[in-house]
C-alpha cells in the first residue's frame, strides 16, 4: 500500500511527497508537478529504451531451468540429473537449455527471487507490478508504467501502441491498474506462427486494401451523425481515432507485423511455434520503437505430466530465447533492450509422485528464478543462491520490487517517482520509495547494473 | 415553436397518464432545472425526436438496444403519452434488474479473484441477490440494511459478501467503503476528524469471519468479544454517529444494526441524497453533485434545490428507486436533444442538452450480438474444472468481474477494484476503433451471424433490407440520401449486393451514432 493520506495540512511539501499523497484538492497540482520533476531521472542516463518480457504464465520450475540442483536427489530433479555447463565458468543451467548454455555471458540469472505467495493471481500481481497487494488500489504493471512514462504523453509517436501483449493479455488482474484503460496493453490476438499473423484490428485476413478503402468511403458517407454533432469533443476524438486507425490498417506500420519477409533461416532458428515467432515479433516491435512488449507464454502451470510437458516446452523456450538474445545482439539492440524472462513463482522442488499428480510440481513462491539480459544489465552473473534442494533462498534474496525498481532505473524512470491515482492521490512507482512502510528487500540489483 | 409544442404535449401527457401527483413532481423538476438554466444563461436544446428517445430510453434504462420491431411499435404508436408509457414498460422489464445489478456489482466489487477474492460460488449468490432486489424493486433502505447487517455464510446469505472484498479487513477500510458507496463520500477528502472517523469505525469493530468445513465457505458474524481500541488512549471507542454522542449499546448487540438505523433514517443527510444524485448521474452522465462519489462541502451541487427535491421524493415515497428513475426519465432535462445550440455549447456542468457518451462495454457487445444474432464465450479458470458461460447469456449478466475478455477490457469495463464511479471508463480510444473497424472478432459476427443472414435472405429487395438494417442498428429509418448511398453501394459492391449488405451493416456499426448513446 503506497497511497497514503497526509494526516494534516501542516506537513511540509517534501514530506507530502514522501508520503506519496496530497491532502487538499488545492494542493494537488503544484505538488504533482513538483513530484513529476523530482521523479524524473536524467533520461540521458537511461541505459535501456525497451523491455521484452517473456512471461512464463503459470510458473516454470527453477530446478528444471535456471537453478538446477543435481545433488538434491531424484525426488527433486527427476529426470533432469545432468545440468549443462555454460560458456561462463561455474554456471550451469537446466539440461534442456543447451542453446542458452552457449551464451550465458549475455544474461544473468536471478536465483534469489522470492515473495512467498503461492496463488497465481496474487503472485502475478506482485511480480508484474512490483507491489504488494493492498486495499483500494491496484497498481499498474511495469508495462503500463512504461506506457505512461514513455508513451504518447511522453513524446512517443509510433502508430503501434507503446505496450503490446503477444498475443493475449496476462489477465489475472487489470494490467493498467489505477492508470486506467489508456495504458492497457494492446493485445494482438492471432498467432504469429501463422501466415498472415492476423493482428486483431490491424491485419484483417481476406479483406484487400481496395475493399478497405471502399468500406472506409462508405462509412464516411454514412456517418451523418458525426457531422450533426461536429465540434463536440467526443466526436472530434472519434474522428481522429478513425484516421489513426486507418493509418495503421493501410499504412507502413502493418509491415512491422509481417513476419513473412524475415529470412527463413532466422524464423526457423526462433522456432516454428507461437513462442518462437512471438519472440521474433517482439524484436521487430522493439526495432520499431515500442517500449514494452510482453509475451504471455502459457502452459507452465504443470501440476501433472510435468516432465512430459517440460521436454516439449523447454526446447521451445531454449530456441526462442537464445535466438532472441543473439538477434538483438547482432542488431546492436541488446544494449538498449531489457529481456526479462520468468513467471509468477517457481514450482515445488519436491516432485509429487502420488496420484493424481503422478510426477507433478505445485506452486512455489518461496524461491524461484528469473533471467535478465541487456539494457545495461551485465551478463554472465548469478544473483542470489538457493539451498541444496532449491527450497529457500540462502543468500541475496530478490523481491519482485527489487527487480522492478532496478528495471525502472535502467530505463531512466526513478522508482521513487510517483503516479497519479484516480481519486486524486499519488502513489509511488516502487513501494521501496515509501519510507513509512517496512517492506522486505534485498536491494536493487547493483551487482549487475 | 416546435419545442414549445412538444413541451406542452409532454406536459399534457403526464396529467393524462401518471396521475396528478407524479406529473406535478415532474413539473417541479422541470421548473427547478429551467430556473437554473436561466440563472446560468444556457437555454436548453430541443426535446429529442421519438426515434432518438426510444433508443436512448432502452439503452439507459435496460442497457439493451431496441429491436427493429420495438422501434417500429413505438414510432407508430399514436398515443400522446407514449414516452411515459414506454418508461413504465421498461422499468418493469427483467433487463432493468439485470442492468442495474451490473452497476451495483461494480460498486460492490463483485469478483472471484484478486483483489476482491469473493470466490465464484459467492459471486453467483451475491449477484443473484442484487438482481433479485432490483427485480422486486426492494425499497432502497431495506437494500442497504440487508447489505450492512446480514450475518451468515457467503454462499447462503449472499449480502454478507458486502464485508468480504477487502485485502485488509479493518474497521477503517470497511467504513471507507461504506461511506463511499452509501454516502458518496471519500473519507480522505471530506474533512472529518480522526476522532469522528474512529467513532464511525467502531460500528464495524465487531465484524468477524470464520471458515467452515466447506471449501471456501466463510461465515461473517458479529463477535461481542471484539472491541475498538483507541490508538492513543488505548481505551475502548464506542460507536458514535457523525455529529452525535457515543452510543450505549448492549455489549452483545451487533453495532452494525445501530449503524444501519442511523444511516437510513429519513433525516440522515447523506443516504438518500447520495442515491438520487447517483441515479441522476447514471442517467444524465453528470451528477447534480459531480463527481457523484465525491460529496464534500466544497463540491457544490449544480442546483441544491433540485437535489433536495429529489431527495425528499425518495424519502416520501418509501425509498422507491423506480419512482426516482421515473421522475428523471419523464423530465425535460432527460429528454433534451444531444445537439447543442450556439447558446448552450459552453454548458459543461449543466443540463441544457443530453450528453452523448459511449455505450458501456457490456451494453455495446450485447448490442452487436443482438444485431448479428451471435453470443460471446466467457470462461472462468477457477475452480477447476473450468466454468464455461453459455454463449446465449448476455454480457450484462456476467456476474464475475474476474471473468474477462479483450473486448471488455478494451472498452473500459471497471476492474471492480475501488468502488469508484470512475473505475468504469467510457472514453474512446484508437484500440476500440481498430477493433470495431477491423478485428476478426467483429468481422466474424457480421459475416457469420445468423440474424443478419436471415435479414438478408428474408427481405424482399434491397430498399427493405436497408430500412431494416437502419432500424436494427440505428433504431431509425434511413434518410432518403442515406438510402441512396446504401443502395448504390450494394448495387456496385465487389462480390454482389450480399457482400454489400454486410459491408453496410459493418459501416452502420462503426458510425458514432451507433457507438454512442445520444
Amino acid at each position: 500500500m503506497n497511497a497514503k493520506t497526509v494526516p494534516s495540512l501542516s506537513i511540509t511539501r517534501r514530506n507530502a511527497l514522501r508520503l506519496g499523497m496530497v491532502g487538499a484538492a488545492g494542493m494537488m497540482l503544484p505538488n504533482w508537478l513538483a513530484t513529476k520533476a523530482a521523479g524524473a531521472l536524467d533520461p540521458l542516463k537511461a541505459k535501456a529504451k525497451s523491455v521484452i518480457q517473456l512471461w512464463l504464465w503459470g510458473g516454470p520450475c527453477h530446478l528444471d531451468t535456471f537453478d538446477p540442483k543435481p545433488d538434491a536427489g531424484y525426488d527433486y530433479f527427476g529426470k533432469y540429473d545432468k545440468p549443462v555447463a555454460t560458456n561462463v565458468n561455474g554456471i550451469r543451467i537446466g539440461q534442456e537449455l543447451v542453446k542458452l548454455a552457449k551464451m550465458a555471458d549475455k544474461y544473468s540469472l536471478l536465483r534469489g527471487m522470492t515473495h512467498g505467495n503461492g496463488g497465481h493471481e496474487t503472485a502475478s500481481y506482485m511480480v508484474m507490478t512490483g507491489n504488494k497487494p493492498a486495499d483500494g488500489i491496484v497498481n499498474p504493471s511495469v508495462g503500463a508504467v512504461l506506457s505512461y512514462k514513455k508513451g504518447y504523453s511522453a513524446g512517443y509517436t509510433g502508430l503501434i501502441p507503446p505496450y503490446v501483449a503477444l498475443t493475449k493479455p496476462q489477465g489475472r488482474f487489470s494490467e493498467a491498474g489505477f492508470l486506467g484503460a489508456k495504458y492497457q496493453p494492446f493485445s494482438t490476438g492471432g498467432d504469429p506462427a501463422k501466415t498472415p499473423f492476423a493482428v486483431e484490428g490491424v491485419i484483417a485476413d481476406g479483406i484487400s486494401d481496395e475493399r478497405q478503402q471502399k468500406r472506409r468511403e462508405l462509412l464516411g458517407n454514412l456517418d451523418t451523425f458525426s457531422r450533426t454533432l461536429e465540434g463536440q469533443q467526443i466526436i472530434e476524438k472519434m474522428t481522429k481515432n478513425k484516421q489513426d486507425a486507418y493509418s495503421l490498417i493501410l499504412g507502413e506500420a502493418k509491415n512491422t507485423f509481417d513476419l513473412s519477409k524475415e529470412p527463413e533461416a532466422l524464423r526457423k532458428a526462433y522456432g516454428q511455434h507461437t513462442l518462437g515467432q512471438s519472440c521474433l515479433q517482439a524484436r521487430k516491435l522493439v526495432e520499431a520503437g515500442v517500449p514494452f512488449v510482453s509475451i504471455n507464454a502459457q502452459g507452465w502451470d504443470t501440476h501433472k505430466k510435468h516432465f512430459e510437458m517440460m521436454s516439449q516446452m523447454l526446447p521451445q523456450l531454449d530456441s526462442a530465447l537464445s535466438t532472441l538474445l543473439q538477434d538483438l545482439s547482432d542488431r546492436g539492440l541488446l544494449d538498449t533492450t531489457i529481456v526479462w524472462c520468468g513467471g509468477e513463482f517457481g514450482r515445488t522442488p519436491k516432485i509429487d509422485w502420488s496420484a493424481p499428480w503422478s510426477g507433478g510440481r505445485s506452486h512455489y513462491g518461496k524461491a524461484f528464478s528469473h533471467l535478465i539480459a541487456g539494457g545495461g544489465f551485465k551478463g554472465g552473473q548469478v544473483v542470489g543462491e538457493t539451498s541444496l534442494r532449491g527450497e529457500e533462498v540462502v543468500s541475496r534474496p530478490i523481491y519482485p520490487w527489487d527487480l522492478t525498481a532496478s528495471i525502472y532505473e535502467q530505463l531512466g524512470i526513478d522508482p521513487n517517482g510517483a503516479l497519479p491515482t484516480p481519486d486524486g492521490k499519488l502513489a509511488f512507482i516502487s513501494p521501496l520509495a515509501d519510507k513509512t512502510v517496512k517492506i522486505e528487500s534485498g536491494g536493487l540489483l547493483r551487482e549487475i547494473m | 415553436m416546435k419545442q414549445m409544442l412538444q413541451v406542452v404535449l409532454i406536459a399534457s401527457v403526464f396529467v393524462a397518464l401518471c396521475g396528478r401527483g407524479q406529473a406535478a413532481s415532474v413539473k417541479r423538476i422541470d421548473a427547478l432545472v429551467r430556473e437554473k438554466q436561466t440563472q446560468t444563461g444556457f437555454p436548453p436544446s430541443d426535446i429529442c425526436s421519438d426515434s432518438v428517445f426510444v433508443r436512448r430510453a432502452y439503452i439507459d434504462v435496460i442497457g439493451t438496444l431496441p429491436t427493429a420491431d420495438e422501434v417500429r411499435r413505438f414510432l407508430s404508436n399514436r398515443n400522446l403519452n407514449k414516452r411515459a408509457e414506454l418508461i413504465d414498460e421498461l422499468l418493469q422489464r427483467p433487463e432493468f434488474a439485470d442492468y442495474w445489478a451490473l452497476k451495483w456489482c461494480d460498486l460492490l466489487r463483485v469478483k472471484s479473484e484478486f483483489p476482491s477474492n469473493l470466490w465464484p460460488n459467492a459471486v453467483q449468490a451475491y449477484q443473484y441477490w442484487v438482481r433479485d432486489a432490483f427485480k422486486h424493486n426492494m425499497p432502497y433502505d431495506q437494500f442497504a440494511r440487508a447489505l450492512l447487517t446480514t450475518s451468515g455464510s457467503n454462499f447462503r446469505d449472499a449480502p454478507v459478501n458486502f464485508y468480504r472484498p477487502f485485502q485488509e479487513r479493518t474497521p477503517r477500510k470497511i467504513f471507507d467503503t461504506v461511506a463511499l458507496i452509501f454516502m458518496g463520500v471519500r473519507l480522505d477528502k471530506f474533512g472529518w476528524t480522526e476522532e469522528q472517523m474512529l467513532g464511525m469505525d467502531a460500528f464495524f469493530a465487531k465484524i468477524a469471519y470464520k471458515k467452515t468445513a466447506e471449501w471456501k465457505e466463510e461465515v461473517v458474524y458479529s463477535d461481542p468479544e471484539k472491541k475498538m481500541i483507541h490508538p492513543v488512549t488505548k481505551e475502548e471507542v464506542r460507536p458514535t454517529p457523525l455529529g452525535g454522542v457515543p452510543l450505549n449499546l448492549d455489549p452483545f448487540a451487533d453495532p452494525r444494526i445501530a449503524f444501519a438505523d442511523w444511516l437510513v433514517a429519513p433525516d440522515n443527510p447523506w443516504f438518500a441524497q447520495n442515491i438520487v444524485n447517483r441515479i441522476w448521474f447514471w442517467l444524465m452522465g453528470q451528477g447534480i453533485i459531480h463527481e457523484a462519489d465525491d460529496i464534500r462541502p466544497d463540491n457544490k451541487p449544480w442546483s441544491p434545490e433540485l437535489l433536495a427535491y429529489l431527495r425528499k421524493e425518495l424519502v416520501d415515497n418509501k425509498y422507491d428507486l423506480k419512482h426516482i428513475y421515473r421522475l428523471i426519465l419523464n423530465s425535460d432535462a432527460y429528454q433534451y436533444s444531444s445537439i447543442m445550440t450556439p447558446e448552450n455549447s459552453g454548458d459543461i456542468a449543466g443540463f441544457s442538452h443530453y450528453r452523448a457518451r459511449r455505450l458501456d462495454a457490456e451494453v455495446l457487445i450485447d448490442a452487436i450480438c443482438q444485431i448479428t444474432g451471435t453470443g460471446e464465450e466467457y470462461s472462468s479458470p477457477i475452480p477447476e474444472p473450468f466454468t464455461y458461460i453459455p454463449a446465449s447469456q448476455r454480457t450484462v449478466l456476467l456476474a464475475d468481474g474476474s471473468i474477462k475478455s479483450q473486448f471488455l477490457e478494451m472498452f473500459g469495463r471497471p476492474g471492480r477494484d475501488n468502488s469508484l464511479e470512475s473505475d468504469r471508463n467510457n472514453s474512446v480510444s484508437v484500440f476500440q476503433t481498430l477493433h470495431l473497424l477491423n478485428s476478426s472478432h467483429i468481422q466474424k459476427k457480421i459475416m457469420n451471424g445468423p440474424r443478419l443472414r436471415k435479414l438478408m435472405t428474408s427481405c424482399q429487395g434491397n430498399p427493405e433490407r436497408v430500412n431494416l438494417l437502419y432500424l436494427e442498428i440505428l433504431s431509425r429509418m434511413p434518410a432518403p440520401q442515406e438510402q441512396k448511398i446504401a443502395l448504390d453501394y450494394m448495387a456496385t459492391a465487389e462480390g454482389g449486393s450480399s457482400a454489400g449488405f454486410y459491408d453496410l451493416a459493418w459501416a452502420l456499426i462503426n458510425t458514432s451514432e451507433f457507438i454512442l448513446k445520444h
